[in-house]
């Protein structure tokens, strides 16, 4: 029977496995009855071809014992299949009560994480291994939908309401998530990594992000959970201008207007980027209002580091 | 070419412009959706290619965002929607019917007219912003980008009005224009299946042209509606959105079904199995419609209750559906199989559209459907029923009806290399997308991870030779205009009045005397006198004699 792997990912938490369970039976239900569908109409074809243009054809009696067959077996299927998916619908929309709780927040065009712990991060969630864990999730724009594929689990993220998602990794390992709601230009680059660890790091790591970086380290972190999407470091224009080569040099602006990169302009374009659109480029980017004055300063710091 | 038809009476631009006729309004909308169709395809195209790779392929993402927005708005609103019911719906069904036109000639002529103005304004978006946000057009995002969206929702309100009149006209004329003795158990399946669509056209089209106007207002009054800025609500707009839109696969599909029910009798020279049951459930299906919008939304964040039941209605749905397919294949059962052209697209037809049925079960089932909503599972299967449903139907029924709407025969060796080049580039065009989506792949995504690429190549390889197939078609078609052979006036041995009793081209007024109808439309077994003759007779024309006979039909 069905073998995960072709048609679909690694199963990565228990109640991904029992989805996988009621895809397959859907999955080889349909195939066999359409292969009759597809073999009868095949053999009608040959077996009644028109041999002359003369072809004389009786009407044909209408069995009802067939036709009430046709109706009954396919409600039955369809019942077993509705109940099914009904049962395992509430138990993927159920987090347990005892869950480890994390809020989340898409944005265009990243996800920012906030842990109980008080530490805030993006674009990577770290969660421990064989817990349940809760996502809270809002938007801070537009819609977006939080995609697990080796999960199963799916969920639109609203601007005025909060919906969730819950989880439980069965292994230590990483798995892609997708927005998988039209957000607009970098829509396809709103992606992120489910970090599955130990709890004892897990623990570290939440200690770890609690210490204080230097500037241009802090400056580094945001930079690649929240700027890399659409900015680049090696010179290449990618969504918006690359971060590495304008510093002290002179920015010409789509309304003609022109000044010298510095520290405000870079601490402007954070925070009112549409002020201030480089020639040649959409004015795509929201303003990062949420950033902390720290980040803010540290990307400042960063950026000035490049080459 | 001594007789007198509806093409030749009179030649001059201002008797098309302005005609009243059914079958030249029928051909105005041919050319007028096949442009759209045309143009929607250009785009398709263009996608594909961006997506041979992953990263920049041919343009910027933006450019890409816009491609897909706005071939998904002219495929689904200037093409699919008005494709067969406005015209072989209006080619056929007065002459189906016995009548000399539809109810209201002058509002039929006004409903194309209002379609391409509408089309007009929603193509002017291009001129003055940007058409982003994809063709649901979910709130926020599409009232955030720019003006395009007012301009494109305006043309689909305009359009929709052109809906609703095309829709009102074949309501009236099928209940108050059948000819002596057409009762109500004789109709064509086709007229059955277009007024079942044409309640569903009257009903449903007023909503979406509701949420437009509302969109409009909150664009450009700032009264919060669906933007949650202004105090809206952005899962209000999707149940609105979708009021209409469900509805609307409907408006798309169930006229396809019309067309595949009379090729099956046609070209199986039997009845169509469980006639009544055909007749009737099209239009169950029409009201069943209305209730099945929120499982487009079951991860949207509406309550859980109403997914449950949303889910459950569906399935009411597709079993019916689910027993015309058998119905269709039980029809050849002891019948006389004719392989031409149109029938290879009803065969086709039973093929694509039920890998679209079967993989809409799948997404109906409300577990399933969170891992595979929004992925390329969808993209593949709403191909599968709109356009191995819809498209792949209007062909048959084009092909069909081509001889009696040009008077010219298509070569048929040519239409059967791309019956058979549309049936492959079609496969493998959408078939990958289904490994693709429950792979994880999401749907209108400008860049991919690298894993995707193979799938993604096959089905771009796979579009390309779809478009062979279908510039093959127009090709072909258009070179029969000018070279193609006479059509007889039954070229097929069909039952309905169309065939049986117009020439072809049909006569401006379609017949000299109403015909009187004495039997059902697939009584092959009462009509022998079609079988080896030259498919004239009860015409009431006295030009018969230089109808020529197609091949195969030897005179008797």
């Amino acid at each position: 029977m069905g073998e995960n792997g072709f048609w679909l990912p690694e199963a990565s938490t228990t109640l991904a496995g029992e989805v996988d369970a009621l895809f397959w039976f859907v999955f080889w239900v349909s195939t066999v009855i359409f292969a009759a569908v597809v073999l009868a109409k095949l053999y009608f074809v040959v077996k009644y071809r028109r041999r002359s243009e003369k072809d004389v054809t009786t009407p044909v009696h209408e069995s009802k014992a067939l036709e009430a067959i046709w109706i009954v077996v396919p409600t039955i299927l369809v019942l077993i299949v509705f109940t099914w998916g009904f049962d395992l619908f509430v138990q993927l929309n159920s987090a347990p009560p005892d869950s480890y709780q994390i809020t989340v927040r898409g944005k265009q065009w990243t996800w920012e994480y906030e842990y109980a712990e008080g530490v805030l991060t993006a674009g990577d969630l770290y969660v421990p291994v064989g817990r349940p864990v809760k996502l809270n999730m809002s938007s801070a724009d537009v819609l977006h939908s939080f995609f697990v594929p080796e999960f199963r689990i799916k969920q639109d993220v609203l601007p005025n309401r909060y919906t969730s998602v819950w989880f439980k990794a069965e292994n230590v390992g990483e798995h892609t998530i997708y927005c998988t709601e039209y957000c607009g230009t970098a829509h396809s680059g709103m992606l992120g990594k489910v970090v599955v660890v130990s709890e004892e790091d897990f623990a570290a790591w939440i200690q770890e992000q609690n210490q204080d970086l230097p500037p241009t380290e802090l400056g580094q972190q945001v930079y690649k959970t929240q700027c890399a999407v659409c900015h680049a470091i090696d010179g290449s224009r990618k969504i918006g201008p690359p971060l590495n080569v304008f510093y002290g040099t002179e920015r010409v602006f789509s309304d003609g207007s022109s000044t010298t990169a510095d520290d405000s302009y870079i601490r402007n374009s954070i925070l009112n980027p549409s002020s201030q659109v480089v020639e040649g480029y959409a004015p795509a980017m929201p303003p990062f209002s949420a950033l902390s004055a720290q980040q803010v300063d540290g990307l400042v710091a960063y950026i000035k580091s490049l080459e | 070419m001594s007789q007198v038809n509806y093409l030749n009476h009179d030649k001059s631009i201002k008797s098309w412009l302005f005609t009243l006729d059914h079958k030249r309004i029928g051909i105005m909308y041919l050319v007028a959706v096949s442009l759209s169709f045309l143009a929607g395809g250009i785009l398709a195209l263009l996608v594909r290619t961006e997506l041979l790779g992953p990263g920049e392929t041919i343009m910027s993402a933006d450019t890409y965002n816009q491609s897909f927005t706005l071939h998904a708005v002219l495929m689904i609103f200037a093409f699919i929607i008005p494709a067969i019911p406005a015209v072989m719906g209006n080619f056929v069904l007065p002459i189906q019917l016995g009548a000399k036109d539809v109810a209201f000639p002058r509002i039929n002529l006004a409903s194309f007219y209002i379609y391409l103005a509408g089309a007009a304004i929603a193509l002017t978006a291009l001129v003055v912003g940007r058409v982003d946000g994809g063709w649901t057009f979910y709130t926020p995002y599409s009232t955030s980008v720019d003006d395009g969206i007012l301009f494109i929702t305006a043309g689909v309100f305009v359009m929709g009005f052109s809906s609703i009149l095309t829709g009102l006209n074949f309501i009236v004329t099928i209940h108050k224009m059948r000819a002596p003795g057409l009762t109500w158990n004789r109709l064509p399946l086709f007229i059955w299946s277009i007024y079942a669509t044409s309640i569903v056209q009257v009903l449903a089209t007023p909503v979406i042209g509701i949420t437009m106007v509302l969109l409009f207002l909150e664009r450009l009054l700032g009264i919060g509606i669906f933007d949650p800025a202004l105090g809206g609500d952005p899962v209000l707009f999707q149940h609105f959105f979708w009021f209409y839109s469900h509805p609307a696969v409907y408006i798309m599909i169930l006229p396809a079904f019309g067309i595949i029910s009379d090729l099956m009798g046609t070209f199986s020279r039997q009845q169509v199995s469980g006639y009544k049951f055909v007749a009737l459930s099209s239009v169950a299906i029409a009201f069943l419609g209305f209730l099945v919008w929120g499982h487009h939304m079951f991860v949207s964040g509406q309550s859980a209750l109403s997914s449950i039941i949303f889910s459950l209605i569906t399935y009411l749905i597709g079993i019916p559906t689910g027993v015309k397919v058998i119905n269709w294949v039980q029809t050849m059962y002891k019948g006389s199989v004719w392989l031409q052209t149109p029938m290879l697209y009803a065969l086709m037809f039973l093929f694509t559209f039920s890998i679209g049925g079967f993989t809409g079960i799948m997404l109906g089932v409300l577990a399933v459907d969170v891992h595979l909503h929004d992925t390329y599972f969808v993209v593949a299967h709403f191909h599968y029923v709109m356009m191995g449903g819809n498209v792949i139907a209007a062909l048959g029924g084009l092909h069909y009806w081509w001889p009696k709407m040009t008077g010219k025969m298509f070569n048929e060796t040519l239409g059967r290399i791309a019956a058979a080049l549309v049936f492959i580039g079609f496969n493998v065009t959408f078939f990958p997308q289904f490994i693709l989506g429950t792979r994880g792949m999401p749907r209108r995504y400008y860049d991919y991870l690298p894993e995707f690429t193979n799938l993604h190549v096959l089905s771009s390889v796979g579009s390309y030779i779809l478009g062979v197939g279908l510039f093959l078609i127009l090709g072909y078609l258009l070179h029969s205009l000018f070279r193609g052979k006479k059509a007889g006036s039954n070229p097929w041995g069909a039952l309905t009045l169309e065939w049986t009793h117009t020439t072809t081209p049909p006569d401006p007024h379609n017949f000299h005397e109403t015909p009187i109808v004495t039997r059902g439309p697939y009584d092959y077994h009462l009509a022998p006198e079609l079988f080896g003759g030259d498919g004239a007779a009860g015409d009431g024309h006295e030009e018969e004699a230089e109808v020529t006979v197609p091949r195969g039909q030897a005179t008797s």
